[in-house]
């Protein structure tokens, strides 16, 4: 068996994000960078799949992005993928899904996966494309938004999380693209002789431009905050004092007080 | 301008939120059909066309299937954009389509400002600009982002039908957890997310949920992570309450957050972060370490 996860690496999301030069994105100044959360619920599922079928499997991480995304390939390479695949692109963030699902499945094409693992979404761009293009692109089957995830004889068993707390669950042939919700599992944290031994596993580089041969559907024509909706009263300062006037705003606008 | 619309149908009953779609394409200003796999019984109020799969023979999860017969009637409407709710149906049909069809996807569409389609992205502290590059484009819009429009009368039934071998067989629904607390009778919730930092902080929270006389409630990452029951967990899949007040301790604000509690009267959001996103639809916003906060709160209240 051979299985694939995808990884994306994303900014912390506490940052404060200011447009960049173009425009269209966020500027790279003074981030702070971790895995995409529904992209770790991915790696977990992965090497929980790669633990239960033993030394008869491999588990191949892949990124696209520039040099900073090896800290994301290292930490999944800890957490128990094999080896790993680093597609280089100093402007992964001004493709769109179609051009990085074009990518993925440029590189997984000659590769004949089993089972293709990627989050349901990035928390940067939250476009929620990515995965089931790829499964597209590759002619497999696919389910999105999984909250539980089995594998026996052959088939996938997909519980996939819809509204309100209700589930939906449905038996996937192989080979398929599976694309991993919060709450999944727990995903593990790398411990440290996981992390040394990460150290010696193999991370293949290729440019770009050996995988991409798609122009992109749709474009970004800015980036920026909300507009201001207003009404809104911020309190700041010391906290006893803010104690007081939310107390004295409860007693003032709600009833609950009374 | 021409939509074609992808109404919603679920245990053997149309969706309320299909009529969301009437609204998106009102405020586009197009003409619309729709689409929707469903039942003769249960059929939307709308006085349209209609194109009209079997959910006894189409299934009511198949997509592989589902992309086929939005495929024959793109094929006999040939619209400008083909629309779906940014639903688990949605989301999980949208990127077939326009595969299928190599066209551009805009996802989670919450505005419409001048010709380009309004997306959130940066766990929604940030919004995007986008417009295809495409003559046609598959577009998804947020949950509550359009209003309801429904226009009464009976459609003009096309009649779809496919049949497709698929790699993938839905088997059942799984019924949500059933609930040990009615967050929705609850005249007061004070909400525990990530920003308390650990399971044995929930206590603190707890605590002046308690002095206020309310209920715990919980965003998803503090379920997840099972430092609280499911129970308690507020937002699309959770619960969706409307209590007098709302206090969000350490919650950014997601939409499907936002989702589940921006109705509630009277809302304090208590973070550390200015910029949280929650601020656009707090009444009050604190901005102070909610650890510090919250026990000073309730310390107060008990006095
Ligand atoms: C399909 C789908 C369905 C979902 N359904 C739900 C749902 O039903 N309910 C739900 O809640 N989420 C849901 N989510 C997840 C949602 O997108 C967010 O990930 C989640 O709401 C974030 O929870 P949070 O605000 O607690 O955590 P975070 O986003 O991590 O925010 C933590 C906040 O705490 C603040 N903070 C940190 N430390 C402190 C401190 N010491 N003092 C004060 N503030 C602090 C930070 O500034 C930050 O704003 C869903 C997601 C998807 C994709």
């Amino acid at each position: 068996m051979k299985l694939l996860v995808c990884v994306k690496q994303v900014p912390d999301m506490e940052s404060r994000f200011k447009p960049d030069s173009r425009g269209v994105w966020f500027s790279e100044t003074d981030l702070a960078w971790r895995m995409n959360e529904y992209d770790e619920y991915a790696v977990e599922e992965a090497v929980k799949l790669r633990e239960q079928l033993g030394e008869s499997c491999e588990l191949t991480v892949l990124s696209i992005g520039p040099d900073r995304v090896g800290e994301v390939i290292k930490k999944a390479l800890a957490m128990g993928a094999d080896r790993a695949v680093h597609v280089q692109d100093l402007d992964a963030a001004g493709k769109d899904p179609w051009q990085i699902a074009s990518i993925i499945a440029g590189y997984a094409k000659e590769q004949s996966y089993d089972i293709i693992f990627t989050g349901m979404q990035s928390q940067d761009r939250g476009s929620a494309q990515v995965g089931v293009l790829v499964a597209e692109l590759l002619g497999f089957t696919c389910a999105t938004t999984l909250v539980g995830f089995a594998f026996a004889d052959g088939v996938i068993t997909a519980k996939r999380e819809l509204e309100g707390g209700l589930k939906g669950v449905a038996k996937l042939q192989i080979p398929a693209v599976v694309t991993c919700q919060l709450g999944l599992n727990i995903p593990r944290y790398p411990t440290l002789p996981n992390i040394m031994k990460a150290k010696r596993k193999e991370i293949a580089a290729i440019p770009v431009t050996e995988l991409l041969k798609e122009e992109p559907l749709a474009a970004t024509t800015s980036f920026h905050p909300p507009a201001k909706k207003g009404g809104g009263v911020v309190l700041e300062g010391d906290v006893g004092e803010l104690v007081e006037k939310v107390i004295a705003i409860l007693k003032d606008k709600t009833a609950v007080l009374r | 301008m021409k939509t074609l619309l992808i109404g919603e149908y679920r245990e053997g009953r149309l969706l309320e939120s299909t009529y969301e779609l009437l609204g998106f394409a009102q405020a586009l200003g197009a003409d619309s059909s729709l689409f929707i796999v469903a039942r003769e019984d249960q059929l939307p109020a709308f006085a349209g066309k209609l194109y009209l799969a079997d959910a006894a023979a189409a299934g009511e999860y198949n997509p592989d299937l589902h992309r086929e017969l939005i495929f024959q009637a793109v094929e006999q409407e040939q619209p400008d954009y083909i629309v779906f709710l940014h639903s688990s149906y949605g989301w999980d049909l949208a990127p077939r389509v326009a595969a299928k069809l190599k066209i551009a996807q805009v996802s989670e569409i919450s505005a419409i400002t001048a010709g380009e389609f309004e997306v959130g992205c940066c766990n929604a502290k940030m919004r995007r600009s986008v417009k295809p590059a495409t003559e046609k484009a598959v577009l998804t819009i947020q949950a509550g982002a359009f209003p309801v429009l429904q226009p009464g009368g009976s459609p003009q039934i096309r009649k779809l039908t496919a049949s497709l071998s698929s790699n993938l067989e839905f088997v059942g629904y799984e019924p949500a957890e059933a609930k040990d607390v009615d967050l929705a009778k609850a005249e007061v919730i004070v909400t525990a997310g990530r920003g308390i930092g650990k399971k044995e902080n929930v206590p603190v929270i707890h605590a002046l949920a308690k002095a206020l006389g309310g209920e715990l409630g919980a965003s998803r990452p503090v379920v997840d992570a099972g430092w609280v029951e499911h129970s308690h967990q507020v937002g699309t899949t959770g619960q969706t309450v409307s209590p007098k007040l709302y206090i969000a301790c350490g919650v950014s604000g997601a939409i499907q957050h936002l989702a589940g509690m921006k109705k509630s009267d009277f809302i304090i959001a208590i973070n550390k972060d200015k910029d949280a996103p929650i601020g656009e639809v707090a009444d009050v916003l604190v901005v102070a370490d909610v650890m510090q906060f919250v026990p000073a709160m309730t310390a107060k209240l008990g006095r």
